[in-house]
Order: C-alpha cells, then sequence, then structure tokens
C-alpha cells in the first residue's frame, strides 16, 4: 500500500519544492514583500467585493474574506493566490452560477461556504471548479446545494481535505457528484463529508488517488464510484446507506483496506462492486447490513482477505468470469447467504475463514475444522435463478433442499470449498497487514 | 360466558393433570436456554427457535389438541345435558387447550430471552415477533385439532388426516409453491407468491420474523415484494386480517361443527 501512497506525496513535495522556487523568482525580479493579505468584507475594508480583491492580487497574496454573503456571479482565479474565508463568508450562486473556477497553478481555496450553485442539463456547473492546475489545495470549505459539489478536471497532485459537501439532490439525472475527480493524477482526498448528490466521490481516469478518511453516505447513487484509476489507494472511509453503495470498476492495482460499507440496502445495492478490478487487494474493511456486500464481475488475481462480513443478505456474489480471487482470512457472520455464485465451476480460492455457519468438528484441536465448509447453499442458488423463490427463505423445505444437496452435491459448485475453516472468529489489530 | 370460562377452567387442569405442557415448557427453556448460552448469540437463537415454531409447534398442537378433544368427549356429553350453551361449551374448551399451549411457548421461550437481555443487546421486535409467530401458530393449529376430531368420530382417522394437515402445510404447500414459481417464473407472480404465502399460516408466521431477521436480504431481491408490501399500512392489515382469519376460520368452522353435532 506504501508503494501507491508514495507516489502522491512524492509529488507533493516536488510541487512544494516548485512554488518555493517560483516564490524565489518573484521576489528577485520584484524586490517587493512576497505575500500581501487583500482584506475583504462588506463595509469599511481595502477591498469590497472579491472579485475586486482578486484582481489586485498578484502571485502569492492572499484574499482574506471576512464574514458576509457575496453575491457577485461567477469568480475564476487565474493566479498562485489563496482565497481564504474567515468567519464562514458564504459565496452564494443565486442558482444560476458556476460560484469558483480554478484556473492557474498553486492555489489555495479555504474556510468558504459556496451556497446555491447553478445547476444545467448541458455542462457540469460545479460550486467549485478546478480544471488543468496542478498542486492546489482545497481546505475546510463548505458546499451547500450544488448541482456539482467540487470539480477536478485534468489536474495533478492537489489535495481536498476535510471539506464539507451537502446536497439536497431527489433525482440521480439532476444532480451531479459531490467531489467529482477526471483525469486527475496522484489527488489526495481526505477526511470530506459528502451527501445528497448522485454519487459522494467519483473518480473517472483518476490515476494513483489516494481517498482516505472521508465519510459518504445518503447520496442518490453511489457512495463511492471508480473507473479507469489504476493504482488508487482507498483506506477507512465510511460508506453507508448510498443508493446503490459503492461500484469500482475497469482499474487495476487498487488497494482498498480499512474501509467500512454498511446498510447499502436494494435489489442493485452493493456494498462494494468489484467490476472488471485486477490485481488488487481488498483487506481489513467491514462489510455490514448490505443487501449483497460484495459482488465480484470479471475481477481477476484480486484478494479478499481479512474482512467481516456481517449480516449481509449475500456476503459474497461471485460471478463465473472471476478467477484467481483470493479468499482469506475474512469472517463471515450472521449473513442470510454466505457465498453464491452462477455456474458449476469456480476458479478462485476460498482458504482459512470462518464461516458462522460451518458444522464440522475440530479433533485435533488445531483450530481448523477437519471437514471442509461448502458456503454455498442449494436454496441460495435456487433464488439465484428464481427470485420470487425467496419467499421460502428459512422454510422447512429450504432447509431439506439444502441438507439433500449437502448429502449428495450435484448443483452447487463443488470448487466453492474451504478446506480448512476455522472455528473461531478471526480478531485482528488495526496493524495486522 | 362464565360457563366458558368455568369449561375453560377445567380443561386447563386436565391438562395440567396431564404433565404434558409442563413438558412441554421446560422443552422449551432448555431449548432456547441452551442455544442462548452456549451459542451467544441472538439472532442465531431466534433462527433456530423459528424451526421448532415452524415444524414442532404445529405438530404439537395438533396431537395435545386432538388428545384433549377425545379424552374429554364423555365428559363434554356429560356437560351438555345441563342447560349450557353449546358455543360456550366448545369456546371454553379450545381456550382451555389453546391458551396454555401458546402461553408454555412464550414464557419457554421469552424467559430465556428476557434473561439473556439482562446482560446482552436483543433486537426486542425480533424476539416478540418470534413469540408472537409461535403463539398465533399454536392457536391456529389447536382450533384445526378440534375441528377435526368434531368432524371424525374415530381417533385414528383424525390423527391421520392431522398428520396429513401438518406435513401438507409446513413443506408439501412450500413445495408447490417452489414448483408453481419454477413453472411461472416468466409471469409476474410475485403478487401470487405474496397471496401464496398470507394463505398459509406457517409461511405467514416464518415472513413475519424474517421481516426483521433477514431484511437486508429480503431487500436484495425485490422491495415490491416484502418491504413494500408487508411493510406499508396495507400490507400490515392485510397480514393482521390473515392471522385474525387463521384463527378464527378453524375456531368458527370447530363451532359450527360442535353445535351441529348429534353426540
Amino acid at each position: 500500500m506504501d508503494g501507491h501512497a508514495r507516489p502522491a506525496g512524492v509529488s507533493r513535495v516536488a510541487g512544494t519544492a516548485r512554488l518555493m522556487a517560483l516564490c524565489a523568482l518573484a521576489a528577485l525580479s520584484c524586490g517587493a514583500a512576497l505575500a500581501r493579505t487583500l482584506t475583504v468584507c462588506q463595509g469599511g475594508c481595502e477591498y469590497g467585493s472579491v472579485r475586486g480583491a482578486v484582481a489586485a492580487a498578484v502571485d502569492g497574496d492572499t484574499v482574506l474574506v471576512e464574514a458576509g454573503t457575496y453575491r457577485e456571479g461567477a469568480l475564476v482565479i487565474d493566479k498562485a493566490i489563496t482565497l481564504e474565508g474567515e468567519g464562514w463568508p458564504v459565496l452564494d450562486g443565486e442558482l444560476r452560477h458556476a460560484i469558483v473556477t480554478v484556473e492557474a497553478d498553486y492555489v489555495v481555496v479555504r474556510g468558504l461556504v459556496l451556497r446555491d450553485a447553478g445547476r444545467s442539463h448541458i455542462t457540469d456547473i460545479a460550486a467549485l471548479r478546478v480544471a488543468e492546475v496542478s498542486d492546489c489545495l482545497i481546505e475546510n470549505n463548505r458546499v451547500e446545494n450544488a448541482f456539482f459539489g467540487i470539480y477536478f478536471a485534468k489536474s495533478s497532485g492537489c489535495v481536498v481535505r476535510g471539506n464539507r459537501v451537502t446536497g439536497e439532490g431527489t433525482n440521480e439525472a439532476y444532480t451531479g457528484n459531490a467531489i467529482h475527480l477526471w483525469g486527475t493524477n496522484y489527488l489526495t482526498v481526505e477526511d470530506n463529508y459528502a451527501t445528497g448528490y448522485r454519487d459522494g466521490i467519483y473518480l473517472e481516469f483518476a490515476r494513483g488517488a489516494s481517498v482516505r478518511r472521508n465519510v459518504s453516505e445518503g447520496n442518490l447513487r453511489y457512495g463511492l464510484h471508480f473507473m479507469y484509476s489504476n493504482e488508487s489507494v482507498f483506506e477507512d472511509n465510511v460508506l453507508r446507506a448510498n443508493g446503490a453503495g459503492v461500484a469500482v470498476m475497469y482499474s487495476k492495482k487498487i488497494d482498498m483496506h480499512g474501509n467500512t460499507f454498511a446498510d447499502n440496502w436494494g435489489a442493485a445495492a452493493y456494498g462494494l462492486l468489484l467490476k472488471e478490478i485486477n490485481d488488487s487487494v481488498v483487506t481489513r474493511n467491514t462489510f455490514e447490513g448490505n443487501s449483497a456486500a460484495v459482488y465480484v464481475d470479471g475481477s481477476n488475481r484480486t484478494d479478499l482477505t481479512r474482512n467481516d462480513f456481517i449480516r449481509n443478505g449475500y456476503a459474497l456474489r461471485v460471478l463465473s468470469n472471476s478467477m484467481g480471487m483470493r479468499v482469506m482470512y475474512n469472517n463471515f457472520i450472521g449473513n442470510t447467504f454466505d457465498v453464491v455464485t452462477n455456474a458449476n465451476r469456480s476458479y478462485n480460492s476460498f482458504l482459512e475463514n470462518y464461516w458462522d455457519a460451518y458444522e464440522g468438528y475440530d479433533l485435533d484441536r488445531d483450530g481448523v475444522g477437519d471437514l471442509p465448509f461448502r458456503p454455498v447453499r442449494l436454496f441460495a442458488m435456487t433464488v439465484q435463478s428464481y427470485p420470487q423463490a425467496m419467499v421460502l427463505l428459512r422454510s422447512p423445505l429450504s432447509q431439506v433442499l439444502d441438507y439433500a444437496e449437502r448429502v449428495l452435491p450435484v448443483i452447487t459448485p463443488k470448487a466453492i470449498e474451504d478446506d480448512r475453516p476455522l472455528m473461531g472468529r478471526i480478531v485482528w489489530s488495526s496493524s495486522t497487514p | 360466558m362464565s360457563t366458558s370460562l368455568k369449561v375453560m377452567k377445567y380443561a386447563f387442569f386436565d391438562l395440567m393433570r396431564s404433565r404434558w405442557v409442563l413438558i412441554y415448557t421446560l422443552f422449551f427453556l432448555a431449548a432456547t436456554g441452551g442455544l442462548l448460552y452456549f451459542g451467544d448469540d441472538a439472532a442465531q437463537a431466534v433462527l433456530s427457535t423459528l424451526n421448532l415454531v415452524l415444524l414442532i409447534i404445529p405438530l404439537v398442537a395438533l396431537m395435545l389438541g386432538m388428545n384433549h378433544y377425545y379424552y374429554t368427549r364423555d365428559f363434554v356429553q356429560l356437560i351438555l345435558t345441563q342447560p349450557v350453551s353449546r358455543p360456550s361449551v366448545f369456546l371454553g374448551q379450545y381456550a382451555g387447550v389453546a391458551l396454555p399451549l401458546a402461553t408454555a411457548f412464550v414464557v419457554g421461550t421469552g424467559v430465556p430471552f428476557v434473561v439473556y437481555s439482562l446482560t446482552h443487546r436483543i433486537d426486542a421486535g425480533l424476539v416478540l415477533s418470534l413469540l408472537g409467530a409461535g403463539a398465533l401458530v399454536s392457536l391456529v393449529f389447536t382450533a384445526l385439532a378440534f375441528w377435526l376430531g368434531l368432524a371424525n368420530e374415530e381417533r385414528a382417522r383424525a390423527l391421520g388426516l392431522a398428520l396429513g394437515v401438518w406435513l401438507a402445510l409446513t413443506v408439501v404447500y412450500d413445495g408447490l409453491v417452489l414448483y408453481f414459481i419454477v413453472l411461472a417464473q416468466a409471469y409476474p407472480i410475485e403478487g401470487a407468491v405474496m397471496a401464496a404465502s398470507v394463505l398459509n399460516p406457517i409461511d405467514l408466521s416464518r415472513i413475519l420474523v424474517l421481516m426483521r431477521l433477514d431484511a437486508a436480504a429480503l431487500m436484495g431481491y425485490t422491495g415490491a415484494l416484502f418491504s413494500t408490501f408487508l411493510g406499508s399500512t396495507t400490507g400490515a392489515l392485510v397480514a393482521l386480517a390473515a392471522l385474525v382469519v387463521w384463527v378464527a376460520a378453524p375456531v368458527g368452522f370447530g363451532l359450527l361443527a360442535f353445535r351441529r353435532k348429534n353426540f
């Protein structure tokens, strides 16, 4: 995981170095004081409007916006300045404007409330848009009621930290994403909170992103949604009660650890949907109370290890187009169905998991059950083919079916078998690799 | 009504003398207590007890109800020579058997859960739905036992029929539902399947418990079938009405048979 995180850090250091070099150059040429602070407030200050202060500022300056509500339409920041709010000033988009657009490198935006940005079916209007820049810092802002919240396009080395992006979206088609990354390199998204948008955190062509400690809940579609974002790291995020859970697609070398996926309910809701995710690691995550905790479709050589699957409808739905997956050291507790698949063969391995449904024994007392465990139940397969049969869940008939299949297995895949099922729940600390 | 109560009292003491109800209560106490003590997981214990509710309670209610009916037939004939109304005698007899059976289950299963809840956090709604389901099944199948007894002079024949009813409602019915689902899969049969489960008291009580136990999985299928229906006010009313009908209908038919019977 360090191998993945490092490039982002390296890039940031490089960015800072470049910033310092630029400042030094500016100091030499101008011979003036390096950074001025231009204060904006509504009455009695140097500047009465943010637009005026930004126009007057030069690279390296700080525009300090004091409390108040500013209705200035669309602001464009095209020089390397710090735009900082004090006492939560509100930049009001009046439901018409893209409030702040960053078009220069080394910009810092901090402490602002961006409220009521415009909406459009034609262009992606965002409360805060960052386009084709590098090394920006978007920190501790509040975005309220926007179409897109914070939007990055073709940028690199930026950090988005501690922002609170809240919306009141009710319709998927007419709501954008809270934090949206498109075509970015090595961005860091951390400690943000996103709710009420289409997707909480959205990444597309976001190479080497670090997404950590964010909370994304109550979004209309996905809490976290990414595609074509190779070598990204997702750690310690909480993704809860989103319309369709989390979907990650078409990426390789992904590291997801320490995340919580919870309470994603619905016919097409997944705690975590892995669609063509290859050579990746999903470890030490908690999946609790999801309709389907992990749904694996066409993902190869991906490891699922040391995760807790607790009280989900389906803990694992593995389609047979996935190969070389290793499912090891996980806890399966209180799930309605542990594993289901859609074919009679499987090229994935299951080893040393704890299954609470295991009924075997451990005569030599080495903590490993002496009989293999087959987690796929015939009734689960029946429900796959005939969804209406769910009405017979836990009926005596379904148990008769399961028992018969266990004695004479013909339909359930023999390949999905844990040869070394553990007798007790696995307990690990957060420092366990 | 006071005749009902008196008859009920006699029926109750008869039942107590046979010690079956006591054994029945102790069985549930031991089973649930054991499950909670050794399994240490309330949801798992509810799940295991649900199997007892679905299989054992109907059988025991049918057997004990029928046994009581034939055992007290002479006594009932004697009472009926007195100036008492037939419905009150029948209802007294029924309540004297059904209520102790339901109570035995609720006490035998409820007490271990209450004790467990002193030291652990449990989902009270889940346990209550289990207790409600068990009590309901007890009432329904005792009524069926009385009705079958009244309809058949011969005891062996009634016992055979009771076993048939038990097998039909616990396993065969579900098998037919599954067969129907497989046959008619291409059609929108959600409503029919839902109706089929409401029509069988065992299925209905199972689903009421599952609504709490496997909510996540049930939501996963189609919200339309379970949550939207049973979760809605209409659905809850339909379920409640079905429960009332399932207790009232066999009692009513039994009552009718009892009034017309030429002892």
